[in-house]
């Protein structure tokens, strides 16, 4: 199969069945069988049905759901965690399947790590020892453990805390010492399981800038599950929205607001403030104004409003890179804020 | 009718055969095997006679402070220090020493055999499903086995003795720490677990790194109640030749010398309450982190 070089992670037809005759189930679930009948008349669980995605190298792909759509089951594909009933999953062009437990072990070690919801830290161990477990487990030495874990341990904000056991700490910081475990490793690709669900709305906020600050300059592939679509689309290059194990929609976040694939998708995205979300581009028109103030095309239309507001125009120049690239009405973006029935 | 009042019975005959058949299969195993067995189970007898002499022949005051420096190591705590010394010098005094010290040896040597075996058994059921399907019911005989009855081919296998004592206390008192080491290691936090999956630890370092220190709390109570039980099986045990606590208070038994085995009986309830605080104490020391903060 041809790789294509800007990928990471491809996805191919992916199924999970979960019962004790998973493989003998696959063909009714390829014919379509829905998840209710399965577990009706075949007494199995539908975890994954015909999942398809690139991840793109250096983007954050979030993958979102309600609880129960599979998305836990999906990311613990990716690294081997969970065994697939069917499928592929090739991550830079080497079949994950394929491998024996010694290369998944080296894959796990060096290539992907993993944040989880629950923090997932060993009580036993300092914080020092939590960020460096993955180092650890690689039989790198001491001191260039403490060493490059202290680098990690500062970066995420807890210089001070190195002698700490997990337990003493609140739920933001033990997340950050999750976050710097998994940073520990240098591995290209970042698996996040619901990392922030579990924190607080103001923490989770911190939590997310952290992570969009080190992103700016690591350029990780990171896979991102949340359940929370102001997360998805704050954090996300790429949305992926799976529904009973189905992926309903794969897109930029701009896409899946403006043209949400079905009424799922619809009925998910209605209580989203859209002045905050939607950008200039993906209203503008192509033909170029001869007057009004210029909009970057990445300005969100509150903020585009408030300019033109303020100007007393109804028309706007949107630049791109500072380069008239096209024009937006003051009654295209009302159209846009308007909710959709 | 007379079919359901009287029971349908194997003939007596065929009954006293079968009987026969077993006892004399297993005299001849006994009779093959008996001296294999000996020679296997010699270098334990060694260590156990050595180690009763060094306790009954060193200086007491030597003794007492040896146990004194471990209680603290132990416990870290002064008032178990303190009534572990009076407790053994009250025993001293009152004439038990030479019988307690060589009671505090077998129990010793009972438990390590224990937990050697014993952890390593735990740890092989909690990886498998099956091998604990196979152990859990042999765990539930041992336990609820009269001991009376699992003596009888100990003895004939391996004749009077210290072994064969030893044997016994290590049946009885083997099933608690394989119990809570498979319970202990079994109820780690699954997310824990496959975050050491995630980051790619192998089987030994995620058992070494992550269950065994995690089932800590769980495997140390259960070699507290290990040692619990062999003392339990003192008195028995010295039916078969094992010497210490048990002897007088069996004499005590056959000739109602009340105050003798009372006093010995009193010693071993001692003996269990030192042990106790001291394991527990070690227990909840090398967990610390689990209770401080929050």
């Amino acid at each position: 199969m041809g790789t294509n070089p800007g990928v990471k992670v491809q996805i191919r037809s992916l199924y999970k069945i979960f019962g004790p005759d998973a493989a003998a189930m696959t063909e009714h679930v390829e014919a379509g069988i829905s998840k209710e009948d399965l577990l009706d008349k075949h007494a199995h669980v539908l975890g994954l049905r015909n999942i398809n995605l690139d991840v793109a190298a250096h983007q954050v792909q979030v993958i979102m759901g309600l609880s129960g759509s599979g998305k836990s089951t999906l990311i613990r594909h990716i690294n081997r965690l969970i065994e697939p009933t069917a499928g592929e999953v090739i991550v830079d062009g080497e079949d994950i399947l394929a491998m024996t437990p010694l290369e998944l072990r080296q894959f796990r070690r060096s290539k992907a790590s993993m944040v989880f919801q629950g923090f997932a830290l060993l009580p036993h161990r300092t914080v020092a020892d939590n960020v460096a477990y993955g180092l650890s487990v690689q039989g790198i030495d001491k001191a260039e453990r403490e060493e490059r874990g202290k680098r990690w341990i500062d970066r995420v904000g807890l210089t001070g805390y190195e002698g700490y056991y997990t337990t003493h700490l609140s739920g933001g910081m033990r997340q950050r010492v999750g976050l710097a475990r998994a940073l520990a490793t240098d591995a290209e690709i970042l698996l996040m399981d619901e990392p922030f669900s579990a924190l607080d709305p103001l923490i989770r906020t911190d939590m997310q800038d952290i992570l969009l600050g080190l992103q700016t300059e690591l350029h990780k592939t990171i896979i991102f599950i949340t359940h929370d679509l102001d997360e998805a689309l704050r954090i996300g290059n790429s949305i992926a929205i799976l529904r009973d194990g189905e992926a309903v929609q794969v897109g930029t976040p701009q896409d899946i607001i403006m043209r949400p694939a079905d009424g799922y998708v619809a009925e998910f995205i209605k209580d989203i403030n859209r002045g905050r979300v939607i950008q200039v581009a993906s209203i503008m028109d192509a033909e170029k104004a001869d007057g009004g103030p210029k909009v970057d095309a990445e300005t969100v239309l509150d903020d585009a409003l408030q300019l033109m507001i303020g100007s007393g125009s109804d028309i706007a120049t949107v630049t791109r890179n500072g380069e008239p690239a096209g024009s937006v009405r003051l009654e295209s973006i009302a159209t846009a804020l308007a909710k959709p029935d | 009718m007379e079919f359901l009042s009287e029971f349908p019975t194997m003939g007596n005959q065929e009954l006293r055969d079968l009987k026969k058949a077993i006892d004399r299969g297993f005299r001849e195993f006994s009779r093959a095997y008996g001296e294999a067995l000996e020679t296997f189970f010699e270098p334990i007898l060694y260590f156990l006679v050595w180690f009763e002499k060094l306790l009954q022949n060193s200086p007491w005051p030597l003794v007492i402070a040896v146990i004194a420096v471990l209680a603290w190591l132990g416990a870290r705590n002064w008032l178990v220090v303190g009534g572990t010394v009076a407790s053994f010098l009250v025993i001293g005094y009152l004439g038990m020493w030479q019988d307690t010290m060589a009671t505090l040896a077998i129990i010793s040597v009972a438990t390590l055999i224990c937990i050697v075996v014993g952890i390593p058994v735990g740890i092989a059921m909690a990886r498998s499903d099956r091998v604990q399907g196979l152990v859990t019911p042999l765990l539930d005989v041992m336990q609820t086995i009269p001991s009376f009855v699992y003596l009888i081919p100990v003895v004939m296998l391996l004749g009077i003795g210290k072994v064969p004592g030893l044997i016994a206390v290590c049946i009885y008192a083997i099933p608690p720490i394989v119990r809570l080491t498979n319970l202990g290691i079994r109820l780690v936090d699954r997310e824990v677990l496959e975050a050491a999956d995630a980051f790619g630890a192998s089987y030994p370092q995620k058992l070494f790194g992550v269950q065994i220190p995690l089932a800590l709390p769980n495997i140390f109570a259960g070699v507290n109640q290990t040692i619990m039980m062999s003392l339990a099986m003192v008195v028995i045990a010295s039916m078969i030749g094992v010497q210490g606590l048990g002897v007088p208070v069996l004499r005590a038994i056959s000739n109602q010398y009340l105050a003798l085995g009372l006093m010995n009986g009193l010693a071993i309830v001692v003996l269990a309450i030192i042990f106790d605080r001291i394991s527990q104490g070690f227990g909840k020391n090398i967990q610390k982190h689990r209770w401080d903060g929050h």
